[in-house]
């Protein structure tokens, strides 16, 4: 991690913000790492995440994998001594990064969350043939849980045609926003 | 006793067994469901991950439209179940967000609508002893761990369901079924259900750990109460010898000698049949 990445000093505040959360009561115990389930694959682990946050090294943070690999469990939140919801900051970073379009190598995560949003708007509600279908789209990945997809169908657990709500354009004015 | 119904998108399709075996239970129980008519996809962690205000006006309005209603909304599914608490705790704690989303969805909370997770209902409202009265065929033997996950326990300020670190309103319930609940560490721990798609290797570790101490602890099955950890748990354990997730609505409709149950183990990707075809009333 290089030292001399640019520092943006508003960083804390507007995650603060964003993310109804006070991070600067955190004392880096390391709680919310030592018991996040996916610390193991991740570049720092969350109480790292949440230094990055309280320095202001926005660019470092934001273009974690970490950020994208947090499996939103509140194992952290739940634990932590200070009442910080670490998962919502995690949220509020994602955000951050599609908003400002930030490269991350996990980024098929990000498209992921992205295709399954699109597909709310579209139908109201999820069409996971048309969620599988597009990931393998975005992935080129066409393998893979292909058998598990194939037996979903068969026992009738993935419909072939999706499910539109009235309200779909109610659901889209919802989702106008970014 | 009248709920109106929310599915969730996973109980119309991967979590059919859950919407079909809660439908029957309910019944059984002499409870009403009303779907939510037009309910939409509360977001999941979708919604939260790309935008704050989707995070909890979409499952508002499905809020909106049980209020409408006149209804308690039960939400089996604990992803949905835990959105739709998130949303509630928004508007009810959170002035500023309260006016955003009854902007966005275009409705007035009146706080006359309460979100209900369908254990808390058997084991608060109904009661335990009416549980037991409807066992025909106790599940003597069935030595089951009950996994809680994440979503339904946490964050506990806002979900309120039971203790977050070690609950047992599910094993209070097995037990009531005739079954053996078996203390094991992992009831809580998360299997990554949220990442099942897009990182099947990380997640293939926390199944097959979670799947390893169940076998440790000589449970048969897990027992649980999410759709997104039951197809989670099958598709991505990895050991030749599976063990088999079951939700604890089949295991209630077992007891209950309902005909229907006959159906829904056909439904999982994980044949369940070699542990509870035993209890299956002819």
């Amino acid at each position: 991690m290089s030292v001399l990445v640019s520092l943006d000093p508003s960083l804390r505040d507007s995650v603060n913000l964003q993310s109804h959360q006070n991070i600067s009561r955190c004392y880096d115990c390391d709680k919310c790492t030592a018991g996040c389930p996916v610390a193991y694959a991740m570049e720092y682990g969350p109480h790292r995440i949440l230094q990055m946050v309280r320095f202001g090294m926005k660019e470092t943070a934001l273009a974690s994998r970490d950020i994208w690999l947090c499996a939103g469990c509140e194992t952290c939140g739940t634990r932590c001594p200070n009442d910080v919801d670490i998962a919502h900051v995690m949220d509020a970073l994602r955000q951050m990064a599609v908003r400002e379009d930030i490269r991350n190598p996990a980024n098929d995560i990000a498209n992921f969350h992205r295709v399954y949003v699109m597909l709310i708007k579209l139908f109201g509600r999820m069409h996971e043939a048309s969620l599988m279908g597009a990931l393998k789209l975005l992935t080129r990945d066409f393998v893979s849980d292909m058998d598990a997809g194939v037996k979903l169908v068969a026992k009738g657990k993935i419909p072939i045609l999706p499910e539109r709500i009235k309200g779909a354009g109610e659901v889209r004015r919802v989702l106008k926003g970014p | 006793m009248k709920f109106a119904y929310y599915p969730g998108c996973s109980l119309h399709a991967t979590g059919l067994e859950f919407d079909q075996s809660t439908r029957a239970v309910f019944h059984a129980l002499g409870v009403q469901l009303d779907e939510l008519d037009d309910w939409n996809c509360c977001g999941a962690s979708s919604g939260h991950s790309l935008d704050a205000l989707a995070a909890v006006a979409l499952p508002a309005r499905n809020i909106a439209l049980a209020q409408e209603m006149n209804l308690d909304v039960l939400a089996p599914c604990a992803a949905c179940f835990n959105r739709l608490k998130v949303a509630e705790h928004a508007i009810k704690t959170d002035p500023a967000q309260r006016n955003k989303i009854e902007d966005a969805v275009g409705f007035a909370y009146a706080g006359t609508t309460q979100i209900r997770n369908p254990i808390d209902v058997i084991v608060n409202e109904i009661g335990l002893p009416q549980v037991r009265a409807m066992v025909k065929r106790p599940l003597d033997d069935l030595r089951a761990v009950s996994y809680y996950g994440c979503l339904l326990v946490r964050p506990p300020e806002i979900v309120q369901f039971d203790d977050p670190e070690h609950p047992r309103l599910m094993d209070q319930l097995l037990a009531a079924l005739g079954a053996t609940p078996v203390d094991w560490a992992y009831a809580t721990v998360c299997c990554g259900g949220s990442l099942s798609l897009t990182r099947a290797k990380i997640v293939n570790k926390l199944v097959d750990d979670i799947a390893a101490h169940a076998r440790e602890v000589g449970a048969q099955t897990i027992v649980t109460a999410c759709p997104l950890c039951q197809i989670n748990l099958e598709m991505r354990q990895t050991s030749a010898a599976k063990m088999p997730i079951v939700y604890f609505t089949e295991l209630m409709g077992l007891a209950f000698g309902l005909q229907a149950s006959a159906r829904w183990w056909s439904k999982h990707l994980v044949d369940p049949r070699a542990v509870v075809s035993k209890y299956a009333t002819a």
